[in-house]
């Protein structure tokens, strides 16, 4: 076991944390407002964005994220139309496809998990909206959402982690970020177990960091009866 | 090559890739089916480990589990990849054999595959464990039943029918984690869409057509998994 090379390496793996991160969050950013759509496409009641939402669950789910990314990466550089049209600058950059790929994906996948999280809203909460004179717009942004989303969030959390763990992708259409760059020192150094168990930590990290805020948001928004109160009252009444 | 269309590709004909793509489909399924079915067994071993080991194994099943679900697959493929070929090339040397020796890439994946779902596998089966009622273990006991034989006619059965559910969720997640195995050059479905998309320049016709094999068939072990869940269920009265 060589403490200096691991050390090196640990310090060198840590310089692809950033590209890591800012994939992860942008993407998920990014992917939660088309997820947020396409939820409410489907909980529209209109047969076609219904329908639509839908079918790009189907496709989004059902094929792997590397095929995905390599469509968008690959693919589209086959068409002519493409290569000379606007936005050729942007999908000739590998970040960007990496970026997009991985933003369509989470919304296939946050969309569904977001919708889910709307049909456990109870109907009778609605139906006491109602009766309180709440407009549509208000019964969705007061109720439903918030309902939907503190029911979603379990799920939701579990996406997020596997989210950071598909930016690894990434280093397959050349990105270094950490298991890229941990590639390529492997490829200067020949020593794969050391740099790979390195570069694991660091993940294991990210998403322990993760798996502890997620946690901490659940138990923020549990109901409950809220503790500040709880000791006010106590307060109140020690001074009675 | 204009006017090669997405038919001529999937086509058996001369210049067709469809034989070539369909043996690529039947090299996914055999990667993903053998990694699938280990990750039964590590999944099996793990959850009886933290059902009823001891507490060292407890703390093995819980480490193996966690790290697992943190660390990206793709990682894992890698380290199984480039870890046994390091290792293969040393123990190589030792008999005289020079330069680089690569590791078998399909047991590579498998084991990669294998580990990486085992983890799931081992939640799927410590959640059904826990659903079987603890009186029906109760009564096995009250029948004279041995340890071997409540497994056999009574654990085993109940919690498999418990835990086809997430069964069926860790498969479609191993078929396409299948993909990821394409950076070994195991010539699966999406290695080989790789080669006919540099051969011919028509990368979006090579990766659509993969995709879509990969939708047929998690759309069909979909279908397949539905019926099993309806099958073991058989017998149950409802509400």
């Amino acid at each position: 076991m060589d403490i200096q090379f691991l050390f090196d390496t640990f310090l060198e793996l840590l310089g692809g944390v950033p590209l890591t991160l800012q994939l992860a969050i942008s993407s998920v950013c990014a992917g939660f407002v088309l997820a947020m759509v396409l939820a409410l496409f489907c909980a529209s009641g209109i047969p076609f964005l219904d329908w639509f939402a839908r079918l790009y669950f189907f496709v989004f789910r059902g094929t792997p994220l590397l095929v995905q990314l390599f469509l968008i990466y690959y693919g589209l550089s086959q068409f002519e139309a493409i290569r000379s049209s606007f936005l050729w600058p942007i999908l000739r950059e590998p970040y960007w496809c990496a970026l997009i790929a991985f933003t369509m994906n989470t919304a296939a996948y946050a969309g569904s998990i977001l919708y889910g999280g709307m049909l456990a809203v109870p109907y009778g909460q609605v139906e006491a909206a109602r009766v309180c004179g709440m407009k549509r717009t208000i019964i969705f942004r007061r109720i439903v959402l918030p309902l939907a989303l503190r029911q979603a969030l379990p799920a939701y959390g579990n996406e997020l982690i596997s989210m950071v763990k598909a930016t690894s992708l990434a280093s397959i259409i050349t990105l270094m970020e950490v298991t890229g760059t941990a590639a390529r020192i492997v490829s200067e150094s020949y020593r794969a177990i050391e740099v790979f168990v390195a570069a694991g930590v660091i993940y294991l990290m990210i998403n322990f960091l993760l798996t502890r805020g997620i946690h901490m948001l659940e138990y923020q928004f549990s109901p409950r009866v809220p503790a500040q109160n709880n000791s006010r009252n106590i307060a109140v009444g020690g001074q009675l | 090559m204009a006017e090669t269309g997405i038919l001529m590709i999937v086509g058996f004909g001369e210049g067709g890739w469809g034989s070539a793509l369909l043996s690529a489909a039947a090299m996914t399924l055999a990667v993903a089916i053998c990694g699938y079915l280990l990750g039964v067994v590590i999944g099996i071993l793990a959850a009886w480990a933290k059902i009823s080991g001891g507490r060292m194994l407890r703390i093995v099943a819980d480490a193996y589990t966690t790290i697992l679900r943190g660390i990206p697959d793709l990682l894992v493929i890698f380290l199984f990849y480039f870890g046994g070929s390091a290792m293969v090339t040393a123990i190589g040397r030792l008999f005289g054999a020079q330069g680089f020796i690569g590791f078998p890439s399909f047991l590579a994946g498998t084991i990669a595959i294998g580990i990486c779902c085992g983890a799931q596998h081992t939640e799927v089966f410590r959640g059904a464990f826990k659903a079987v009622s603890q009186g029906e273990i109760e009564a096995a006991h009250a029948c004279g039943m041995g340890l071997w034989l409540r497994f056999r006619r009574i654990i085993a059965p109940l919690t498999f029918r418990y835990a086809i559910p997430g069964l069926g969720n860790v498969w479609q997640v191993v078929l396409k984690e299948s993909a990821l195995v394409s950076v070994t050059g195991l010539t699966e479905l999406l290695r080989q869409s790789q080669i006919g998309a540099g051969s011919t320049g028509l990368p979006f016709d090579f990766f659509l057509i993969a995709g879509t094999i990969y939708l047929i068939i998690s759309t069909l072990s979909g279908v397949l998994l539905h019926m099993a869940a309806i099958r073991s269920s058989r017998g149950l009265r409802r509400a």
